[in-house]
């Protein structure tokens, strides 16, 4: 039993990353209606940020306090929702009225581009670099649990993001005209919400969890690499379709609940190798029966 | 117009053939081996066309197949070699593991068919992707076939007239397959599946076809490839070859065979022109893929009106 509540623990905070990440994809996909490839990138790039602002941090603020780690969190964010604008504005912009599948392979292109350059020698380097010590690990023992105090942090840190990005779309003037651009642009329009500016902001709020996603992740696993992305970013993606595409509750549930099969099944002898495969068996089995995700609701097509 | 009848593909493909069989005489090995590349992307590229392109499905798991089948026809013919057949019988052997390899990628190909009744568009997408993303994590753990460290020893039986015939079937049956009275079915179920239906048209049946026909050719290629590299590595057919083999359609131009043709040769031809920048050429590929995208979005080769395209 200890050992079902350890692994759904651990799960838990793989999955909270996961949803930061999945409610990028799922945002942009409500605006835009199309997959930003490039999200998992914009992630990795938050985990380099955090990287390389960790030590001149460290020297204003002590080495392992909460405020260091806030700061370092905040700049990141705001650093890659600036990233996340940008590769709005210079790749998607161009293509607003093009097919989606244009827009898709554009950002499929973007996301190569961004691996690559960054793999270069002259940018990270391909070589795995070890994340600095933000906030000091501390192991505890709550009855036979055990809990790191970084997981504690992720599954808190997470669960005040989405409680801010709840806010921010549920009751700000510029989260209702998002709600209102993703229900129809052009009816939007028409009530005066200036859409590029949306979509904009959509991508700033997106890419900004992502940071956060990336400095979380590169705390609990402490490598990272200009490919951390892609994996990860994939397993995001599944995360926001299993939650219904689209839907911003359904994205952080999916990545709840991806988080916690994917780590029940490692858990189990004979399936751990399987592991990478269980998170797509899982979204299969589920879209099988819930074509639309777990809380998308069925569009009716109309002849 | 090069667009239509069938015949006419055959009869380019087969003098393609005669002349790459006449020229392969003086290629060295390097141009060699990447015109086998070029003639294994043709086939890979032609045949998803016909999932996405024709169809109008989204398949972002080609490569999936194509690991089947490579996988499939390289321990066949381990297992023959090891056996000791005759060298004469060995073309006998090798076209059999092929056409072994590519029946499995198509049982698969119906395998993942199955969830387009009830998917669309991106749904269906991120299914076929998961899908190729587990036949990976399955070689990657199956010790029969090396598991992670990669099948070694497969025989080098992919010669240049065995590559480009395939390339040769393969345009030849999905160009004639499509303009056949039967195939027409494949563009009414792209342009309007419910219109489709309507008109006695049955969807599924031609999605299932689309799938099944498009994976058994995907195996083919992987059996080719298996046996022209000689070395079978899961990490391979990671999802980026699947990406690699859409991107080839997209630029070809959704649904236009010649199109498609020429951007395999194109974008197999790419990365290797760009060696020379060294460190830049993956940096110069994507910035080009985003270029060509911005700017003829329609396909590199689509010079008529466009044709509806669907996600």
């Amino acid at each position: 039993m200890s050992e079902f509540l350890q692994q759904l623990l651990n799960g838990l905070s793989l999955g909270a990353i996961y949803a930061l990440i999945a409610l990028g994809y799922t945002m942009v996909y409500g605006v835009l209606r199309f997959i930003n490839f490039a999200h998992g990138d914009v992630f990795m790039l938050g985990a380099f940020a955090g990287y390389f602002l960790a030590p001149s941090v460290a020297r204003v603020f002590p080495p392992g306090s909460i405020a260091g780690a806030l700061v370092v969190l905040i700049t990141v964010m705001a650093i890659c929702a600036g990233i996340g604008a940008s590769i709005e504005y210079l790749a998607y912009r161009p293509l607003r009225r093009r097919p989606r599948l244009t827009v898709l392979i554009t950002a499929i292109g973007v996301s190569l581009f961004i691996e690559f350059t960054c793999q270069h020698r002259l940018v990270f380097g391909a070589s795995p670099r070890t994340f600095p010590e933000l906030l000091a690990n501390k192991t505890l023992h709550l009855g036979g649990l055990t809990v790191n105090t970084n997981q504690l942090v992720v599954i808190t840190l997470t669960a005040l993001l989405l409680g801010g990005l709840s806010f921010v779309v549920q009751r700000t003037k510029v989260g209702t005209a998002m709600r209102a651009v993703a229900f129809n642009e052009q009816a939007a329009a028409l009530m005066g919400v200036n859409i590029n500016r949306i979509i904009s902001f959509t991508f700033a709020l997106g890419s900004a969890l992502a940071g956060a996603g990336g400095i979380l992740f590169a705390m609990t696993y402490t490598k990272i690499e200009p490919l951390m992305g892609v994996q990860t970013g994939l397993k995001a993606f599944v995360a926001a379709v299993l939650g219904g595409i689209g839907n911003l509750p359904g994205a952080a549930l999916g990545g709840l609940v991806l988080g916690v099969v994917e780590t029940l099944a490692g858990g189990v002898q004979g399936l751990s190798n399987y592991r990478d495969g269980i998170a797509f068996a899982a979204l299969i089995l589920i879209l099988l029966f819930r074509p639309a995700g777990l809380l998308g609701r069925a569009q009716i097509e109309k002849v | 117009m090069l667009q239509s009848g069938a015949k006419r593909w055959l009869l380019v493909a087969l003098l393609v053939i005669a002349v790459a069989q006449a020229a392969s005489g003086w290629l060295n090995r390097y141009y060699l081996g990447v015109s086998i590349d070029i003639a294994i992307n043709i086939v890979l590229a032609v045949s998803l066309n016909l999932i996405n392109g024709h169809t109008g499905q989204f398949s972002l798991g080609h490569c999936g197949f194509m690991a089947v089948g490579g996988y499939v026809s390289a321990m066949l013919t381990i297992a023959a070699s090891r056996a000791g057949f005759p060298p004469a019988l060995i073309p006998g052997i090798f076209a059999l593991s092929l056409v072994a390899g590519g029946i499995l990628a198509a049982l698969a190909g119906v395998a993942v068919g199955i969830p387009s009744f009830r998917l669309r568009g991106d749904y269906l997408a991120i299914v076929t992707l998961g899908f190729g993303e587990i036949i990976r994590v399955f070689f990657q753990t199956f010790e029969p076939a090396g598991a992670a460290s990669g099948l070694k020893g497969i025989p080098n039986h992919t010669t240049f007239l065995w590559a480009w015939s395939f390339a040769a079937i393969t345009v030849y049956v999905v160009a004639s397959l499509v303009n056949s009275t039967y195939g027409r079915g494949f563009l009414a179920v792209h342009d309007d599946e419910i219109a489709a239906g309507a008109m006695g048209v049955n969807p599924i049946r031609y999605k299932l076809t689309a799938f099944s026909i498009g994976a058994f050719f995907a195996g083919i290629a992987g059996g080719l490839y298996a046996h022209h590299k000689v070395f079978l590595s899961p990490t391979g057919f990671d999802f980026m070859r699947s990406i690699e083999i859409v991107v080839m359609v997209i630029l070809g131009g959704m649904g236009r065979t010649f199109g498609v043709v020429l951007a395999a040769i194109l974008l197999t031809i790419l990365p290797e022109v760009l060696r020379g920048f060294a460190d830049y050429r993956m940096i110069l590929y994507s910035l080009l893929i985003i270029v060509l995208m911005i700017s003829r979005p329609q396909g590199l080769f689509t010079f008529v009106g466009p044709r509806k395209a669907k996600a």
